[in-house]
């Protein structure tokens, strides 16, 4: 599924630290380091958004509707990515929106291994009817098609943005309940496991300081690329009317708006959707990066 | 084999019990009672409401309205829509022919595409091509298919003018369905010009609905078949002076298409999350769009007996796509049962 990371030739004769281990495996992928750049930089954008947008990103302007971008004819500098139907800078809007599903992206996510590491740990170690339970319930949900799923959701608690980010954590927990499973009922049957049981080791200890550090690479690898996901379902969601509610800055709730507008206006559809797939392909690029560098098994 | 179908079989009725609670718990999880979301804002008299409630057997207790609910899936009965009174099951089986339709033709493209655009990627590994196909890949994959089809509206409808914007075909034709597959109809009907309409109106949203699955089956074809071409049996064929051809489409790819099989299956799911949205986009008149639609009517029968048919088609789908590997592969049937 992915470009395995170029193997550099090792002519350091000491043996690196585990770290400088990873980042040269890392390194090797340009489209991971690319993906990191955009990250780092759009995180920063997204931080820094009250400084670097040049207005409000509600402010309205009722003398520039629909203004075309700077470098069309009728574009203006005042507005470099123009302006939208009731005059609403673009550039400021999708500024403020980076901070909008960056926010969804990292709050899905963290939710989603809060409780996916809860539940697979449970499942794993309770074993039994308990995790029968919790992995029929999983399989469920991998069952339906995501966004259906997320959308009856919705349909449930009502449209908005935090319902909308609680149908996305519903949709991607699976698949952290079975990393975190998988990986404790491999690692229990390990020897140093059953060194710590011996030494009487209680189960919460086992479960939180030996086991679960030892299963962290594929959940930071499916966390990095579940921000994508998170992102993508989010804007879905916002398009369908269902996420966050006009007059957000969220770039799918912002495509929503631009719909009608697809005739006259090309820059209010094409720029919220290029940051939403820039974005998602960055985090995409980062995490495809960050499987291949920790992989042991890529590496050889 | 009996075994393996057995084992495989015996995991679908827990996973469709679930979906049936799923359904069943949806319109109950909805704040109010059903009778009050069904009269909406206008609110409702409470005698009529009571009797409503008795009508609809809602005042008994919740698990024996969940066996009446479960008694009537089985025979087929899913309710009525709120808003256009036919049964749900006759309206989805009227609307999933469309979306059948616009699928096959996704699918179908993605594999046209995908398979030698991941073979070519792989017998030519880290050449600009294959770094070509996984970036261009790469991005279908993270492409925000809802906007993907809006831009190639603007450039294709707007911009160029070579395709309609919207709809399965040009208002003038009217086509008595016979398949439900409009092309096929109205080839049937003779219509002149109502195959060329109904082909033009289906090309943007094949090409929308298909980039995630033409993404993935190009990376997991490249990926299959270079695992494949490492194999010592390729060098043999390769050391007895077999053409490059004969040993890529003989020898490698007829192992390298068993995880593809696999991930194609799998992409039943990926369509019908792309199909919600591609059918709002381009109006086209699916189960979709119909969903999206019973969202914002607030229909809860067809909402619950949507989810509920489109689960179980998925599941079977499933299902299939297992057996059919298990028949392929001996150690898949092995390690299961």
């Amino acid at each position: 599924m992915s470009t395995p990371a170029i193997s550099v030739p090792v002519v350091a004769t000491t043996p690196r630290g585990p770290l400088r281990d990873f980042w040269g495996y890392f390194s090797a992928n340009h489209g991971a380091v690319a993906g990191l750049v955009f990250v780092i930089a759009i995180t920063f954008v997204a931080i820094f958004a009250n400084f670097i947008a040049p207005y409000p990103p509600d402010l309205t302007n009722n003398t520039v509707f629909l203004k075309p971008p700077a470098w069309q004819a009728g574009g203006s500098w005042a507005y470099p990515l123009g302006t939208d139907a009731i005059g609403r800078d673009i550039l400021s809007r999708l500024i403020f929106g980076a901070r909008l599903s960056l926010l969804i992206g990292v709050a899905v996510v963290a939710m989603a291994i809060v409780v996916g590491i809860a539940l697979g740990l449970m499942a794993g170690f309770l074993r039994g009817v308990f995790e029968i339970a919790i992995m029929r319930l999983m399989d469920i949900i991998l069952t339906l098609p995501s966004l259906l799923l997320a959308i009856v959701i919705v349909a449930i608690l009502g449209p908005g943005i935090m319902n909308a980010m609680i149908a996305v954590v519903v949709v991607v927990l699976p698949h952290y309940v079975r990393i975190t499973r998988a990986a404790v009922i491999t690692e229990t049957s390990k020897d140093y496991v059953t060194a710590a049981r011996a030494s009487g080791a209680t189960r919460l200890r086992l479960m939180f300081s030996e086991v679960l550090p030892n299963c962290a690479a594929p959940l930071i690898v499916q966390a990095s690329l579940g921000v994508s996901t998170a992102i993508l379902d989010a804007a879905a969601l916002g398009f369908l009317g269902l996420g966050a509610q006009p007059p957000a800055s969220e770039w799918g709730t912002m495509l929503a708006d631009a719909r009608e507008f697809v005739l006259r206006a090309w820059w209010v559809v094409t720029f919220p959707g290029l940051m939403i797939l820039l974005t998602v392909l960055a985090f995409n690029l980062l995490g495809d990066g960050l499987r291949d560098a920790l992989d042991p098994k890529l590496k050889k | 084999m009996l075994r393996f179908l057995f084992t495989r079989l015996s995991l679908v009725i827990p996973t469709f019990i679930g979906m049936t609670l799923l359904a069943f718990f949806l319109i109950r999880l909805v704040p109010g009672d059903p009778i009050e979301t069904m009269a909406g804002e206008r609110g409702i008299d409470p005698v009529r409401h009571a009797a409503l409630l008795k009508e609809y057997g809602l005042d008994r207790p919740v698990l024996v309205q969940y066996g009446i609910y479960i008694g009537r899936v089985l025979h087929g009965d899913l309710g009525k829509s709120m808003i256009t009174q036919t049964p749900v099951l006759h309206e989805f089986f009227a609307l999933f022919p469309a979306t059948i339709e616009l699928a096959l033709c996704a699918i179908i493209f993605a594999l046209v595409l995908g398979i030698p655009a991941g073979i070519i990627a792989a017998v030519r590994r880290n050449s600009i091509f294959d770094h070509g196909v996984m970036g261009v890949s790469l991005t279908g994959y993270s492409m925000p298919i809802f906007w993907w089809g809006l831009l190639l509206i603007l450039l294709f409808s707007v911009q160029l003018g070579w395709t309609p914007v919207s709809g399965r075909i040009d208002v003038k034709y009217f086509i008595e369905p016979v398949t439900g597959f409009l092309t096929i109809d109205a080839l049937l009907s003779g219509e002149k010009g109502a195959f060329r309409s109904a082909v033009s109106h289906l090309i943007l949203p094949t090409i929308v609905l298909g980039t995630q699955p033409l993404a993935i089956i190009a990376r997991m074809t490249r990926s299959a078949m270079l695992e494949v071409l490492g194999e010592d049996y390729i060098r043999t064929a390769r050391a007895k002076g077999l053409s490059t051809l004969r040993v890529v489409a003989l020898h490698a790819l007829r192992n390298a298409l068993i995880p593809v099989i696999t991930v194609i299956g799998l992409q039943v799911g990926v369509l019908f999350t792309g199909a919600i949205l591609t059918e709002t986009i381009f109006s086209w008149p699916g189960v979709g769009k119909w969903m999206i639609e019973a969202i914002n009517r607030r229909d809860y029968p067809v909402l619950q007996g949507g989810v509920l048919l489109l689960g179980l088609v998925v599941m079977t789908v499933n299902l299939l796509v297992d057996v059919t590997y298990g028949i392929i592969n001996p150690r898949i049937r092995k390690s299961a049962a």
